[in-house]
């Protein structure tokens, strides 16, 4: 894996090369740009909510542009590619086949990210990553909803031909000594949540062309003037995006499931487990969407029902986190950079399961529905458990795409911060749930207790602005001239362990 | 693939869905409790658009931006929307309905304390979504 960046080659070699690993660290390169730029619009959103009144963005419009483009850079633009640059470099080594079973489409569905990219940032549209119709059928203005649209319409096409190539090149091209009980909880996790894209995206894609030609005036299927009805699309969207949460988080927790056992020095303590909680975890995706509509007028039975569902996934999730601490217990763990980001990615995964359970029961879901509680309950999940997991994962695979090593204490300064701020911004948010602070508002009434946990919330997200800087600078300064890896053993673990690096390749 | 015995971890299965189930069932009691709306109570009509808020007592008044009612007694607030979604919120007494157009969606409350209580919205409607706030004034009967 170290091979292809020791030997200097020109960029255009590795722009329009197949090869997966090639195609693994495009996906890294984009996805980390993303995750700084979507970063810095969260930014802007702390700052601005710091004290009551105007701070630093003029009106509301450009407010609600920065949230969408926030929230849809880091969901489509940075979580889903990550995993997949994750999922290029490991699946093939991991099912022991000499690339992706379709280099070429695995390029294509590289390429499409950065045009869809380009739609969404030049568009920067303002209504909400949910594109909640009638607003974006009547109310959103001019080609900004129009680029989104079309940008999503691309990312979607793009994840469903990766997910495609990953669940072939597991199914198919394993090697044929494995069984598919014996490919490592990594590769399952890219099973499921690939499973999960290819059932669930088409859906969202039908409704983002009715929601095109709803813009356009030639049909009315959400626009209640036309006889449509808006609660469809919240139906249609929800059916591919609660299910979309799973695609998110399962490879982070397949990420922690290579990390864990690793430096933990210990097998991990029940393969089995992993494997049937990510299979349940990808069918009872499929029962719980409507829980996000709770509020919109759905009957008693219907609320019930999803209620169900949605319960019925924690005792899966419950399961992964019984199995990390069961395999970290009693082991002689080494406290590396990648094992701190796993350790509080599952601490944070956990608090964002319980507060889960809130949102899920129905009298409780009408006090934090669409209030900050909702705002801090979810970013537990893409930032606390995802970003955390990413982030520890491309700490664990630096030395093997480099052949370096990253700076030990600097990585360690990057988590401490990262966690503090997250601590202080999303369980923050949470209280500022319960006193009652809608989300996506530019202003808010100057009540004491808005007023002191916004500024709490906005001085952990500046702590995580300044972690994630040291972070670039590490990641950068070491990729050129940290100290040479030992790649057999990077983190000093004994070698016993064994790294997906030393499978065995064929063409390596 | 783990040959030793997993005990601990049906044990805590267990308990996970016992949890889970019991949190299931006190949520489906309580919210029947919520939904059933007293016979006495009075219809408000509530209409969410851009970016106020009216309501029409049953008596026909009409209120912009403020809401009377009379403690202790119960009201049906009947949430429909003009334009694009809304979410009728009275934060303080947890009555929380999306005003949809073309629904009518129904939520009730009976205030049990005089006082003064913010009324906003809750679900994204556009440019001045953050400033669709309104008031609820509880007062004595006046008769």
């Amino acid at each position: 894996m170290t091979l292809e960046l020791q030997k200097p080659r020109p960029i255009w070699q590795i722009m329009f090369s197949t090869h997966h690993t090639d195609v693994g660290l495009l996906y890294l390169i984009s996805s980390l740009t993303f995750l700084f730029l979507g970063g810095s619009l969260a930014l802007a959103i702390r700052a601005e909510l710091f004290l009551p009144g105007s701070q630093i963005i003029a009106d509301s419009m450009t407010f609600n542009r920065i949230f969408t483009v926030h929230g849809t850079t880091l969901i489509f633009l940075f979580i889903i590619p990550f995993a997949s640059a994750v999922g290029n470099y490991y699946v093939p080594i991991m099912v022991r086949y000499k690339d992706m079973a379709y280099p070429k489409l695995n390029a294509i569905a590289f390429w499409m990210i950065p045009p869809a990219g380009v739609l969404i940032w030049l568009g920067f549209a303002d209504f909400t990553w949910y594109a909640t119709p009638p607003y974006s059928i009547i109310s959103a203005p001019g080609p900004a909803a129009d680029m989104w649209i079309f940008g999503l319409k691309i990312l979607g096409i793009s994840s469903v031909l990766g997910a495609l190539n990953f669940v072939v090149t597991i199914l198919k091209c394993k090697h044929p000594d494995m069984s598919i009980g014996q490919i490592p909880l990594l590769a399952w996790s890219f099973l499921s949540s690939s499973l999960i894209i290819i059932v669930a995206i088409p859906t969202f894609a039908a409704a983002l062309l009715m929601l095109l030609t709803d813009r356009l005036g030639v049909s009315g299927f959400f626009n209640p003037a036309m006889g449509g009805d808006p609660i469809a699309y919240a139906h249609l969207f929800w059916f591919t995006f609660h299910p979309e949460v799973y695609v998110l988080v399962i490879p982070a927790i397949g990420m922690m499931y290579e990390i864990i056992p690793r430096f933990s020095r210990k097998p991990i303590y029940s393969y089995n487990s992993g494997i049937f909680a990510f299979v349940m975890l990808s069918l009872v995706g499929f029962s719980s969407w409507a829980h996000h509509m709770y509020a919109t007028g759905m009957s008693f039975t219907e609320k019930t029902v999803f209620m169900v569902g949605t319960l019925a996934a924690v005792p899966a999730s419950a399961m992964h986190v019984f199995n990390f601490v069961a395999t970290m217990w009693n082991a002689r763990i080494r406290f590396s950079t990648p094992m701190m980001w796993a350790v509080g990615g599952i601490a944070l995964f956990f608090s964002a399961g319980a507060g889960g359970v809130v949102n899920s029961a129905m009298p409780l879901d009408f006090t934090t529905h669409d209030t900050y509680w909702v705002v801090g309950h979810f970013h537990l999940f893409v930032m606390g458990t995802i970003a955390f997991g990413s982030l520890g994962f491309l700490y664990y695979m630096f030395p093997y795409v480099t052949g370096r090593l990253y700076n030990e204490t600097l990585g360690k300064i990057h988590f401490i911060l990262a966690f503090i701020g997250t601590v202080l911004v999303f369980f923050t948010q949470h209280i500022l749930g319960l006193y009652g602070m809608p989300r996506r508002i530019y202003d808010y009434p100057p009540i004491p207790e808005w007023i002191a946990m916004n500024q709490i919330a906005s001085i952990g997200a500046m702590i995580i602005g300044t972690s994630m800087v040291i972070f670039l600078a590490n990641m950068i300064y070491s990729a050129g001239k940290g100290k040479l890896a030992d790649t057999d053993d990077p983190f000093g673990l004994g070698g016993k362990y064994y790294y997906p690096f030393e499978a065995k390749n064929p063409s390596h | 693939m783990s040959g030793h015995s997993n005990w601990p971890e049906w044990i805590y299965v267990t308990v996970v869905i016992a949890l889970m189930a019991w949190v299931g069932a006190e949520a489906w009691e309580a919210e029947r409790l919520v939904e059933h709306v007293p016979e006495d109570a009075k219809t408000i009509i509530v209409t969410g658009q851009q970016w106020f808020w009216t309501f029409e007592h049953e008596d026909g008044t009409k209120e912009i931006g403020e809401l009377h009612v009379e403690v202790g007694k119960a009201y049906k607030f009947e949430v429909v929307s003009k334009d694009v979604n809304h979410s009728f919120n009275i934060h303080d007494y947890v009555v929380l309905m999306d005003a949809i157009p073309g629904r009518v969606n129904t939520v009730w409350f009976a205030p049990d304390k005089v006082g003064e209580h913010d009324i906003q919205c809750r679900e994204y409607c556009g440019l001045i979504h953050y400033n669709m706030r309104g008031k609820l004034y509880v007062e004595e009967p006046s008769h």
